[in-house]
């Protein structure tokens, strides 16, 4: 069962590391920790007078699936703004079997977490991080 | 090996069971040990020809649960070598410590001192927390050393004339390395503080003499013990139970109750507010016989040989660390370890899928995992029916891990 969880696409989008690092001037930044596992997000964004993320970057303490979502969340968070973020959690709600419907991309890579509940919220955390920044 | 390991086994149902498509390999004993089948008969007894409240009844129930009851008493002091007017059933360790902190510490002054340690686990740190917030008293805590011991060179700097509490891990959950209680106690009483030791990783590897220790209070949790969950034991030397006030009020812990004064029962029931946990007493009280029945001196050299299979398997897998003593010297069974550019969860969500339940994260002891600037471990945890399987099956999930995860 487990082997499944960490499919190809997966380990991909973790090692892409898209979006890892700082920003040299966030508008805004916002840590999240688990405070079960201990693993921590921290996101900075740049946005535009509108509010519409210009830059994201990422940095992930927590495991493969956090960064993995972190990389996913930064590769097409760009030109949204808070609403367009909150309608890309749906997308990883749908993924992980939360909510009726087939995920888009590239979070339907995370549809084998569906089966393993207690590890759902490595995949939200920076999702949450990235909420609490755009407020 | 002077005991028969397919027998011992053969006592623990679970330990047959299939998961993931594997033979389980439970090696997460730290956290949870199994239960034999004379603890499950026990309880199983109390709940089918026994169970009624303990103390107040007077039908037939009420005195086989309450004799049942009172022998789990029995079974936990002979365990620990003391005597059962001194043992305190609670609802854990945790439960364990926090009664000690309430009720001990409602004795200390403000400015008065508590000496604990970078190695405990959070039940041994954030009561003594919440007793600093209530009553002004000032917490200290002892450094680690790089083999993740506690520093006990730091004592001398680290006591004082104030410090009444010495409360310190007696085997790590973290590191497995045990403490040398002698000199702990030899300083401690040095300024005339007293000692506890929160025995909960230590209490699984057999029974104690708490009398050679020269200690002041013990706590250990019923689920680490091969016992149920939801009980725990507090031990303190009976002229301090003497001294100190109830933690939490109710029923049979009275002498008189009116509404201008109430008087306290003696102990053990001035710590037993309301019916306590009973079926899980007597389940404790029957693992508690079950250890006193086993060959400590074999079992214990099989749960040595097997955290040496594992500390080398470990150390032959490229990237790995171990956290903790490198030899076997004052040490039990619990190899923490981290792989390097592999988060712990996700070693141990593969080892799942190898049947190998292990135990990830930081464990309750941030500021261990702090101090080596490590997020967490990843740990294996061993009991007596534990076998090279076991070992095998973890290290060929943690090379497997290291293979697809990097
Ligand atoms: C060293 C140590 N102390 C205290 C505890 C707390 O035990 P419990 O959660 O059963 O109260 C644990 C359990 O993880 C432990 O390992």
């Amino acid at each position: 069962m487990s082997e499944q969880l960490y499919q190809e696409r997966i380990v991909a989008l973790a090692k892409a590391k898209t979006g890892a690092g700082k920003l040299a001037a966030p508008t805004k930044s916002a840590r999240r920790d688990n405070p079960l596992c201990g693993d921590r997000v921290t996101i900075d964004v740049a946005l535009d007078a509108t509010g519409k993320i210009k830059d994201i970057a990422h940095q992930v303490r927590g495991c493969l699936l956090c960064e993995a979502s972190a990389s996913a969340l930064a590769s097409v968070a760009v030109g949204r703004d808070a609403a367009g973020i909150a309608a890309l959690r749906h997308e990883a709600d749908r993924a992980l079997g939360r909510e009726e419907g087939e995920a888009g991309e590239p979070f339907s890579a995370f549809t084998p977490v569906r089966q393993h509940k207690s590890r759902q919220d490595c995949v939200l955390l920076p999702f949450e991080a990235l909420k609490d920044a755009l407020s | 090996m002077s005991f028969d390991l397919a027998a011992l086994r053969a006592q623990f149902p679970i330990l047959s069971q299939v998961v993931n498509g594997n033979p389980l390999h439970y090696l997460d004993n730290g956290a949870s040990a199994q239960t034999p089948l004379a603890v499950l008969d026990a309880v199983r007894t109390y709940e089918t020809t026994g169970r009624a409240n303990v103390v107040r009844g007077v039908h037939m129930l009420a005195e086989r649960a309450t004799e049942a009851y009172e022998g789990a008493r029995a079974e936990v002091a002979a365990f620990l070598g003391v005597v059962p007017s001194e043992i305190i059933f609670t609802g854990g360790c945790t439960a364990a410590i926090n009664l000690v902190a309430y009720s001990y510490g409602s004795l200390l002054k403000p400015g008065d001192r508590i000496l604990l340690s970078t190695l405990e686990h959070h039940s041994n740190i954030v009561p003594w927390q919440l007793l600093r917030s209530r009553s002004g008293i000032e917490i200290d805590a002892l450094p680690v050393t790089d083999e993740g011991r506690i520093d006990l060179s730091a004592l001398p700097r680290m006591l004082t004339p104030r410090t009444k509490l010495v409360s310190l891990v007696h085997v790590s959950n973290v590191t497995g390395a045990s403490l040398d209680v002698k000199t702990v106690v030899a300083a401690a009483r040095s300024v005339g503080a007293k000692i506890m030791l929160d025995g909960a990783q230590r209490a699984p590897h057999g029974p104690l003499d708490l009398p050679s220790l020269d200690i002041d209070f013990y706590v250990f949790a019923g689920h680490k013990v091969f016992g149920p969950n939801g009980v725990g034991v507090l031990w303190a030397r009976p002229e301090l139970l003497e001294a100190m006030p109830p933690f939490h009020g109710g029923g049979s812990m009275i002498g008189r109750v009116t509404f201008a004064e109430t008087t306290w029962a003696p102990p053990p029931r001035r710590f037993e507010a309301g019916t306590p946990p009973i079926g899980q007493a007597i389940g404790l009280g029957a693992a508690c016989k079950w250890m006193r029945g086993l060959d400590w001196m074999a079992v214990h050299a099989h749960e040595m040989a097997l955290t040496q299979r594992a500390m080398d398997g470990l150390q032959g897998i490229a990237g790995t660390r171990i956290l903790g003593p490198s030899s076997l010297q004052d040490r039990y069974p619990v190899v923490s370890f981290a792989l390097e550019g592999v988060h712990t969860h996700d070693v141990a969500q593969v080892l799942d899928s190898f049947g190998v339940a292990v135990r990830a994260g930081h464990h309750c002891a941030q500021p261990l995992m702090d101090h080596f600037d490590l997020a967490g471990t990843t740990r294996v945890s061993i009991a007596p029916y534990n076998d090279n399987g076991d070992i095998d099956a973890m290290l060929a999930g943690v090379e497997h891990a290291a293979k697809i995860l990097r």
